[in-house]
């Protein structure tokens, strides 16, 4: 298994959609075929389409805001000691997470498709807030499915996506998270494929919905290569670039354009939702070893039991809970471009609290993993390494549970 | 494969003069000794049983069925269940074919070579899997059809006619047409005489292959569709073990009423 330079790693499967030839895929059922073979024949259209292209980058930089700041957390490094730590302020676009790139580019397809009814799915309820805002904007009527038990715990992003004019379908089958949400997502689209067009909310599911997402978080990594060329002159030697990984679409979206750079100048490294510290459950297939499995179209790493039953998952960041993961994260743990591992729901809370005590960031608590590992790391490196958290949502709807579990939000 | 149990089945269907009545139950559902018996008492009306092996995230069942299959997870079903249920069944009912129909994970956590080895040996006559379309699914498909198990191919009202002859063409004696857009248990919202007229243009392709028609099939809606070589029925039959267990009403005569009741309409 080998990675290709030069190509996008979205491009680099199969022509039966694999990624290392046994991650990704598309196992659909036959109703699906048609609709995911027209999606796809428009996406690569699309995407060569000059006008197209135009369209994208004008929403990217006057309705997302694109380029989110590049900033340097001075107080945060010189308490740690060791590397400087950075931080791409993502959660600066708009609606407050890099959900919105995936959201807008959806919305526009399906414009372009003559299709007039949006469906997508939402954990922490960011994707679904900015898929109901897209929504908005581009004159598409929109519902939002979403599981019963992250309605309750993601309320601020509950009452924006209704705000939106959009319809929550709450679902509560299983374990009434993300996981059932895509589940029920998927067959909703699977009765409504004619009118209706739907987004998946990370790099997921079947091949195409996994590429059109990285295509579109990949402007995070764009803005941030340009970002370093101008503070650093050059790209500097040592880079450290940290993400969480739910799904994994902040994380490509943040490493699509360094994947080429090799890993002792630019290391990758996503960081899992390890769950409660004295919990068994967890949502880190990819740094806990799950087996392969299909999950929601596509085969990847899967918490799964021995049966092929999906396992329930536990973790405190509703974006991040969810038993399986992109196949590009596969393919580049196995690849070992990149490296995983996890932080506990108990150290996002503390990384939480420490980056707020020192600097003026208020990230959620799906990047508070990823600053988890740059706390545990940084006072270990040099001086002149460089460690990037791509900060890629905004706290403001976790506060029910800080209030909670911290006091004080 | 043309002596198989599936085609010689849609024969003596045919010869009467109606469409082979093919049943869908839970492995499991709610118990593995009821879904056992559940299976026995109904194979008495139906012509082919589909047997469902539950999986806890499908893409493509209805609420009734997610139910069945919740239930029968919840109650500790286990694939070796599944397969000795099966075993039993066939071991009474030697000349009822019985198909088994679910999702593609657990048969590749299986293995894709054991699971095959296993329905040979609980004496399973066909495959129906969800998730795993045509084409992905040719080589399981032909190593299936070698150890003489059929692998029920599926078409829906989106597949193109180019990929309806490809099917066709990689199909086995019985072919799934899925009636509408929808999930498991949906209400009937195309007409019996447009849903026909689909059927018959994968009939007109190739006359000689059974082609049953399922989803959203009914007490209702059955008759309208009887011209079909066969009719699945599911999602009701699921509902009954529901509303019996709801009710503490006995599930195995209740379900056998529906399956007796469906029978009728179309004899």
């Amino acid at each position: 298994m080998k990675l290709k330079k030069k190509v996008p790693l979205i491009d680099q499967h199969d022509k039966y959609g694999f990624w290392g030839g046994k991650f990704g895929g598309s196992f659909i059922p036959e109703t699906l075929k048609k609709p995911i073979e027209d999606l796809t024949i428009k996406f690569e259209k699309l995407r060569k389409d000059k006008k197209f292209l135009k369209k994208r980058d004008f929403y990217f930089q006057n309705y997302v805001g694109s380029p989110t700041s590049l900033v340097e957390l001075k107080n945060l490094s010189n308490h740690l000691g060791g590397a400087q730590i950075w931080a791409k302020v993502v959660s600066e676009a708009n609606g407050g997470a890099h959900k919105i790139y995936n959201a807008t580019v959806h919305a526009l397809i399906c414009k372009s498709m003559g299709k007039k009814y949006i469906v997508g799915d939402t954990g922490a309820g960011y994707a679904g807030k900015m898929l109901s805002m897209a929504a908005k904007k581009f004159g598409l009527k929109c519902k939002i499915f979403m599981g019963a038990k992250d309605i309750q715990r993601q309320k601020p992003n509950c009452d924006a996506i209704r705000k939106n004019g959009a319809e929550i379908v709450p679902v509560y089958s299983g374990s009434q998270t993300l996981v059932d949400a895509v589940s029920e997502c998927m067959r909703y689209w699977v009765s409504n494929c004619d009118s209706t067009h739907m987004c998946v909310g990370s790099t997921v599911g079947p091949n195409i919905f996994v590429k059109i997402c990285g295509w579109s978080t990949a402007q995070i990594s764009r803005e941030l290569k340009n970002q370093l060329i101008k503070k650093f002159k050059k790209m500097p030697k040592k880079i450290k670039l940290i993400n969480c990984v739910g799904g994994g679409s902040s994380a490509y979206g943040f490493w699509s354009e360094f994947i080429d750079y090799s890993k002792k100048q630019i290391e990758l490294i996503g960081v899992e939702a390890g769950g409660p510290k004295n919990s068994k459950l967890h949502a880190a297939p990819l740094s806990r070893n799950a087996k392969i499995g299909i999950l929601h179209g596509a085969a990847s790493y899967v918490c799964q039991n021995n049966e092929g039953q999906i396992n329930e998952t536990e973790s405190i960041s509703a974006g991040l809970d969810y038993p399986g993961v992109s196949p590009i994260h596969c393919f580049l743990k196995d690849t070992r471009r990149a490296r995983y591992t996890f932080a506990t729901d108990e150290e996002a809370l503390n990384a939480y609290k420490l980056v707020t005590k020192f600097e003026k960031l208020n990230p959620s608590l799906e990047p508070s993993h990823a600053f988890a590992e740059a706390i545990k790391i940084a006072p270990k490196l040099s001086k002149d390494t460089i460690c990037i958290v791509n900060s890629c949502g905004d706290a403001k709807k976790d506060r029910d549970i800080l209030k909670k579990r911290l006091g004080k939000y | 494969m043309r002596d198989s149990l599936i085609h010689q089945t849609f024969k003596i269907t045919k010869s009467e003069n109606r469409p082979a009545l093919i049943t869908y139950t839970v492995a499991g559902d709610n118990t593995k000794k009821k879904s056992l018996e559940i299976l026995n008492s109904i194979s008495k009306y139906a012509d082919i049983c589909e047997l469902g092996f539950p999986h806890n995230t499908p893409i493509a069942d209805g609420g009734q069925i997610q139910t069945s299959a919740y239930r029968a997870i919840k109650n500790g079903i286990k694939i070796k269940d599944i397969f000795s249920i099966a075993a039993e069944f066939k071991k009474i009912k030697k000349n009822k074919p019985i198909i088994l129909m679910g999702y593609y994970n657990m048969i590749y956590q299986y293995n894709e070579n054991r699971f095959i080895k296993e329905c040979q040996k609980s004496k399973i006559d066909g495959l129906i899997v969800v998730d795993l379309p045509f084409p992905e699914n040719k080589t399981f498909a032909k190593k299936c059809k070698k150890k003489n198990i059929n692998f029920i191919q599926l078409i829906s009202p989106t597949t193109s006619s180019s990929r309806i002859k490809q099917i066709i063409r990689n199909s086995h004696d019985m072919i799934y047409y899925i009636s509408m857009l929808s999930t498991t248990g949906g209400k009937l919202k195309v007409s019996p005489k447009k849903i026909l007229k689909e059927y018959s243009k994968i009939k007109k392709q190739n006359s000689s292959k059974n082609v049953v028609i399922g989803f959203g099939i009914t007490e209702k809606t059955i008759k309208s569709l009887n011209k079909a070589d066969g009719l699945v029925v599911g999602s009701v039959i699921c509902k009954a073990i529901t509303d019996s267990i709801n009710k503490r009403q006995n599930t195995v005569t209740n379900v056998t009423n529906i399956v007796k009741r469906l029978k009728n309409r179309i004899k």
